[in-house]
């Protein structure tokens, strides 16, 4: 494991990466996971956000869920960078995969290769996906 | 690391997202309807054995006996493991991730 035991009072910030591969309307995961990641900006870990598979269709510009009547929570990812969530990581493959560049995204994003999301996920203490 | 995939790679996704991501030499546990990317004689064995030669690929038995298969029924190189196997891989192998 490579969380390691510690002395101090100060409980140990750990490393969170959360991982996004669904599309955003036709299932309730992509909302459920930001809602889970704007709760856990309180308790002040290392969260790592990423978008890969139909998961980098969350951020796409321009939705407008008002018209199946559901909430357009795309804009509130706007608000990630005031909760102090800032690593947000976009799979370069899966966007390209589907046609979308860095300019078709609400928020600005790192754009990583598909082996350096692998080893970014290897070095992290927990993964919590949908 | 542990990758955990628990849908069958003839239905959804989630087996090769995993391997597209999963370092060398991570473990890769197959459960649940997932066992069936581990038999022989499918249009994914091939796959499936050279995936075996970079990472650690475990199967979970009671999911083959569940659904008429055993041990001989997988892929060389595929290790099977029981529950006892299962929570000793989550000890062991550090972050676990499940491909939803």
């Amino acid at each position: 494991m490579s969380v390691e035991s510690d002395n101090s009072a100060e409980p140990k910030v750990k490393r969170f990466m959360y991982v996004n591969r669904k599309a955003p309307h036709g299932t309730v995961y992509a909302l459920e996971v930001l809602e889970m990641v704007l709760i856990s900006a309180m308790f002040e870990q290392d969260v790592h956000l990423t978008f890969l598979d139909d998961g980098v269709f969350q951020i796409k510009k321009g939705q407008n869920p008002s018209v199946l009547e559901m909430k357009d929570f795309s804009k509130t990812y706007r608000a990630l960078d005031g909760y102090g969530i800032e690593k947000v990581f976009v799979e370069k493959e899966s966007m390209e995969e589907r046609g979308l560049s860095q300019d078709d995204l609400i928020i600005p994003v790192e754009i990583i290769g598909r082996e350096e999301l692998g080893a970014l996920m290897e070095s992290m203490d927990v993964v919590l996906s949908a | 690391m542990l990758h955990l995939v628990n849908k069958s790679p003839f239905e959804r996704n989630t087996l090769e997202a995993c391997l597209k991501r999963a370092t060398k030499g991570s473990s890769i546990l197959l459960y649940e309807d997932a066992v069936y990317a581990a038999l022989q004689g499918t249009t994914l064995a091939a796959a499936m054995a050279q995936a075996a030669k970079t990472h650690e690929i475990y199967v979970l038995t009671p999911d083959l006996t569940a659904r008429g298969l055993d041990a001989a029924s997988v892929l060389d190189g595929v290790r099977p493991v029981d529950y006892d196997g299962f929570v000793d891989l989550t000890a062991d192998k550090g972050t676990v991730q499940s491909w939803l």
